[in-house]
């Protein structure tokens, strides 16, 4: 116990005895450890001592007694030091008690390259059962959603509102700013290039194929991937570690048909308008940038939009949109229910569920890509 | 251990706390002596936890003085306010281990921090603590997540006993304990207040607890403390609600199977 004139502890070697003094410690521990290091590796331990000069006593010095005299000298200190406090030897007593078995358990020791190798191993496992888990609950997810489509009474219809009212409603000026920049920055590219051959006037063009068939959808499904798939996951994730999903479990319900078909199908009307709406600004940020960069006129631009511009380039952009929204929204939900109890847990899988969609995003992105080329559409 | 002429390590003078418009303290006064056991009770929503929490500076209160070792937490620096709070310690009712480290991380945590010694020193001391709260040698490595209820519980004790507080409180130490857990639960305040001379605050549902390890017991009701005293003095007390609490079938059970320790 800390007192206000403390004087730190020492061992002193008296004629027959070592004589113990002063405050052993937590406030001294580091000066008193070292005192009591240099002496067991001089002499060992010092079963005869006189603790007559001990001030104030922890169990931080303590332990460094038992350490110093010994575990089975100190629990019969009643013998030895019957003038010493009840308080203190009782503290020494307890003490020595916990410090009869082994505080630290045997650990294995494995060579590094074996633990490296084992680690790699592990981690290329737990990506093949990612990869199979999150078939797998798509699966469950689309079983579910067919089971309950034929009953309208079992359609969650507020909980879906409420979700596309945040995924969707409440990210449209977020959508809208960023798409509306980049279409500004890829009409600066196209023109600082195409003017090098005099064809400044098919930056309409590339404005047009970008954002119709790749930017409005990519732009508008990564951002969601960012801002919905992490909060599908913390949402979740809390609620498993807080035991509500199971609640909802023994009560019959269905987590999945609960929490995951409002959300996923919420996503999958949200994106598309997002896609919709990314696309628009997009388009008229660049339509900006060459009315007033460029000298195209805005009846230029549209007039060259409806000459050269096919419907096709929207609808193919646009049919990515729920494929993009599924994904995304099924990883959320999926890294949710993996999350296990700890806070650190539920951060790995929050990070998680925004790193995988957006890589399945752009993965499935480069599929749709090629397959298009490869139809010439 | 109780003695009355010392001055009291906790002192609460006219405690008023409000949420909104409902009251749960007004005017309430209670005392904790060096080296007892207090047991508060109280129906649910009696405002226990907000007392604790209250004392211990997590809850800021509407009126009156509380003082620690003589002083008002609420008054100090913070820097003078940390070196108070180092000398007690607090187990939460549900442990509030921290889920991203080990037990011995947890308990080495304040030693690193406070003490400034060396993270081996720290989680050697940590183990000892683990030891002395009853825990085994191989739960030390092991995350909260792993371990159950009622190691949880120790190791949380083990924790708030890391820096030696002078004063411990307890937030209901045994509720979710089965009673076997509960019972060696009430041995260990008790063999860690004799060993290490602390002063035990011990919110609490249980009767067991009361009867087996409490020297004095606070009853909080009508937003007061409506005595606070030993068990046999307490239970005497012409109250309907403290009537119904000590001499209900819970309280007979729990007084006919354990002698107050008092009469021992």
């Amino acid at each position: 116990m800390p007192t206000i004139s403390s004087q730190p502890g020492r061992l002193e070697q008296g004629p027959d005895r070592l004589r113990i003094t002063g405050d052993w410690t937590l406030a001294h521990h580091g000066a008193l450890k070292k005192q009591v290091t240099a002496w067991r590796q001089q002499r060992g331990t010092a079963p005869e001592v006189d603790l007559a000069g001990l001030a104030a006593l922890d169990t931080a010095g303590a332990a460094l007694l038992v350490e110093l005299i010994g575990v089975e000298r100190l629990q019969q200190v009643t013998d030895w030091a019957p003038d010493l406090p009840q308080a203190k030897r009782a503290l020494l007593q307890t003490v020595a008690e916990a410090m009869a078995s082994p505080l630290t358990a045997k650990q294995r020791r494995v060579s590094p390259l074996i633990a490296f190798l084992a680690q790699t191993g592990k981690q290329v496992e737990a990506l093949w059962q990612q990869q199979r888990m999150l078939l797998a609950f798509i699966g469950l997810t689309l079983a579910t959603l067919a089971a309950t489509l034929p009953r309208p009474r079992r359609w969650r219809i507020t909980a879906m509102v409420a979700h596309i009212q945040q995924t969707g409603l409440n990210a449209v000026l977020i959508v809208s700013l960023l798409t509306f920049l980049v279409g500004a920055v890829v009409a600066f590219l196209g023109a600082t290039v195409l003017q090098d051959f005099g064809t400044t006037i098919y930056t309409v063009h590339l404005i047009a194929y970008a954002f119709l068939r790749e930017f409005g959808v990519m732009l508008a499904a990564v951002l969601l991937a960012g801002r919905t798939a992490s909060a599908f996951a913390a949402q979740i994730g809390s609620m498993k570690s807080n035991e509500e999903i199971d609640a909802i479990r023994t009560l019959g319900l269905s987590p999945v048909e609960l929490l995951v078909l409002p959300r996923v199908l919420a996503m999958m009307v949200s994106l598309p308008i997002l896609s919709f709406i990314g696309t628009m600004t997009g388009i008229f940020g660049g339509a900006v940038v060459c009315t007033l960069m460029l000298d195209i006129s805005s009846a230029q631009f549209l007039a060259v939009f409806e000459r050269d511009i096919t419907l096709r380039h929207f609808f193919i952009g646009l049919a990515k949109a729920p494929v993009f929204a599924f994904v995304i929204a099924v990883i959320g939900c999926l890294e949710g229910f993996k999350v296990s109890g700890s806070a650190q847990s539920l951060g790995e899988h929050t990070t998680s569920s925004v790193v995988q969609s957006i890589f399945m995003v752009i993965l499935l992105d480069a599929i749709a890509a090629m397959f298009c080329m490869e139809m010439r559409w | 251990m109780v003695s009355g002429d010392q001055a009291p390590l906790i002192r609460v003078r006219g405690l008023l706390n409000r949420f909104g418009s409902l009251t749960v303290h007004e005017n309430l006064d209670l005392d904790l002596f060096a080296g007892e056991i207090l047991g508060v009770v109280g129906g649910s929503g009696a405002g226990k936890s907000v007392l604790l929490r209250s004392i211990v500076g997590l809850h800021r209160f509407d009126g009156g003085t509380v003082e620690v070792f003589g002083e008002q937490l609420d008054r100090l620096s913070p820097r003078q306010r940390s070196e108070v709070e180092r000398r007690f310690g607090v187990l939460f009712q549900r442990g509030a281990l921290f889920t991203s480290l080990t037990v011995q991380e947890n308990v080495a945590l304040p030693l690193i921090e406070h003490a400034g010694l060396h993270r081996h020193d720290a989680e050697h001391l940590a183990r000892l603590k683990l030891a002395l709260t009853g825990l085994p040698a191989e739960a030390a490595l092991k995350f909260p997540a792993e371990l159950s209820g009622g190691m949880v519980k120790r190791a949380a004790l083990a924790r708030a006993l890391a820096l030696d507080p002078e004063i411990l409180f307890l937030d209901e130490p045994t509720a979710g304990l089965d009673p076997i857990g509960a019972a060696a639960f009430d041995r260990l305040i008790l063999t860690l207040r004799d060993a290490l001379g602390l002063s035990i605050f011990l919110v609490t549902h249980d009767l067991d607890t009361l009867y087996s390890a409490c020297d004095r017991v606070a009853v909080l009701a009508r937003r007061q403390v409506l005595v606070a005293d030993r068990l046999a003095v307490v239970e005497a007390t012409d109250d309907d609600w403290i009537r119904d609490y000590f001499h209900g079938p819970r309280g007979r059970a729990a007084r006919g199977t354990v002698q107050p320790p008092q009469e021992a």
